[in-house]
């Protein structure tokens, strides 16, 4: 057992990293959710012709504060009729979901909490856990919207969990390995046809795998156009109608927040992660610019991914099924034969 | 411990962290928001009029044949992946061995799809 010994107290393994973790979450994630958040609905709002927050401090730049601040003091309603034990799991399980996401992602050459050889198997895996949260807060609430609402997310979970796993093989097999650090190195050293000037961002070469990616990404964030399990028109607001206050808030910031971890994930497999061109993997400085770079990186998919929710209209729910099983699946399975044919061959 | 199995161990004590933050902030709630009880708050919301049945009412679910098509690629993709990191070791003996597995199941979904069974009714 490794210890550590912080002012003179001896501190367990388990006892430093909770330590590590919460120092990380209170220090960096906080601050860098309250500015994703910000730049989101600034985003979303210039999308749209209006200002957005403005009230809030600077800007609006202290929104996030005054929401957790308003959501705090609201009353705390649960259905009488509902099964309360699950109703006050499911945010647990939706958000610990997310959490565990940043477990594995690599933010530096040091900084990174796991460095596992099945990294991207084991986020792959973790995503999917929060959609059992959403079906348990649907059957908990004892409404019917909500049932509606949890069984949908849970049907599109299953449609789009495939699309996004065989996107990924395309970079495995680039890369050659399932570790995070690996495939960030493997992009920065790679080449392209023997052009090795700026690395190989899979973007470049996995661009048609970077598509279905962002495709499964946005189903399986239940954003519009796919976001038939809250669609407001027909069922209310889905599995979160009988949620109130704070338990409400939870919901609403795990989607911010796992649109976030799954911007992250996309840019590690496909931007090149921390690494910058010209700058050595190896380069002590990485420590502090990496994470900065990787937030950049992630900013810029999450752009992605919000625009497409603003541009587009809700599918039916039909079409969500049928796009997923006729031409995703089919499209990332191609890709994966062209990737080994190119790999093997080149 | 090795540097495996304390790997898994930070992810655990990574989803415990997150767990006692959730439940430190809804105890926070707790604590500052008021509790003003009445019945009519606790009715289960139906667009505003009294709720029929019960909330737990049986539903056509419409999906097995997709959660069972779920589960069989699911399954092929964990095959897949252990070999996505070795292509380069085994070669075009690998990629003929891989295309022939990918084609077996392309043709189950190709046979999924002219059952018709991929229309969500």
């Amino acid at each position: 057992m490794i210890s550590l010994s912080v002012l003179g107290v001896e501190l367990a393994y388990w006892q430093v990293t909770s330590l590590r973790v919460l120092g990380v979450l209170v220090a960096v994630v906080l601050p860098a959710g309250a500015f994703v958040y910000l730049f989101l609905f600034k985003m979303m709002s210039f999308m749209q012709s209006r200002l957005g927050p403005m009230e809030a401090g600077p800007f609006g730049s202290m929104q996030l504060l005054a929401e957790v601040g308003k959501f705090l003091q609201k009353e705390d309603i649960v259905p009488e009729r509902a099964d309360r034990r699950l109703f006050f799991i499911a945010p647990y399980i939706v958000l610990a979901s997310t959490f565990l996401l940043f477990s594995v992602m690599p933010f530096g050459p040091d900084v990174y909490f796991t460095n596992l050889d099945t990294g991207i198997f084991l986020a792959l895996g973790l995503s999917s856990v929060s959609v059992i949260g959403i079906l348990i807060a649907g059957w908990a609430s004892a409404n019917k919207y909500s049932l509606i609402g949890g069984i949908r997310a849970a049907g599109q979970l299953i449609a789009y969990e495939l699309p996004m796993v065989l996107a990924v093989v395309g970079v495995v097999i680039q890369a050659g390995t399932l570790n995070l650090q690996g495939i960030v190195a493997a992009q920065h050293q790679g080449e392209i046809f023997g052009f090795s000037g700026i690395g190989n961002p899979f973007l470049l070469t996995q661009f048609v795998a970077f598509g279905v990616f962002l495709v499964a990404t946005q189903a399986e964030l239940t954003q519009t156009p796919f976001d038939m399990p809250v669609a407001e028109s027909e069922i209310v607001t889905g599995y979160m109608t009988e949620y109130s206050g704070l338990r409400f808030l939870l919901f609403f910031i795990g989607e911010f927040a796992t649109a976030g971890a799954f911007a992250a994930i996309a840019a590690t497999l496909f931007l090149g992660g921390w690494a910058l061109p010209f700058v050595s993997l190896d380069d002590n400085s990485m420590n502090f610019i990496g994470p900065l770079v990787l937030f950049a990186k992630m900013l810029m998919v999450g752009f992605l991914i919000f625009w497409a929710r603003f541009t587009f209209p809700r599918f039916r729910e039909d079409q969500l099924q049928a796009f997923a099983w006729k031409y995703l699946i089919p499209i990332a399975l191609i890709n994966i034969l062209v990737t080994m044919i190119l790999k093997v061959a080149f | 411990m090795s540097d495996f199995l304390r790997d898994y161990l930070t992810v655990g004590i990574f989803g415990l962290t997150g767990v006692a933050l959730v439940g430190l902030l809804l105890g926070l709630g707790s604590v500052l928001r008021p509790t003003r009880a009445q019945p009519q708050k606790y009715i289960n919301y139906e667009s505003g009029v009294d709720p029929v049945g019960t909330g737990w009412g049986q539903s056509n679910v419409r999906y097995y044949v997709f959660a069972l098509l779920f589960v069989m690629f699911d399954v092929e993709a964990v095959f897949i992946f252990p070999f996505a990191t070795r292509v380069d070791a085994y070669g075009w003996f690998g990629v003929i061995e891989m295309g022939i597995f990918i084609f077996i199941l392309a043709l189950g979904l190709l046979y999924a799809w002219k059952k018709k069974v991929l229309r969500w009714l």
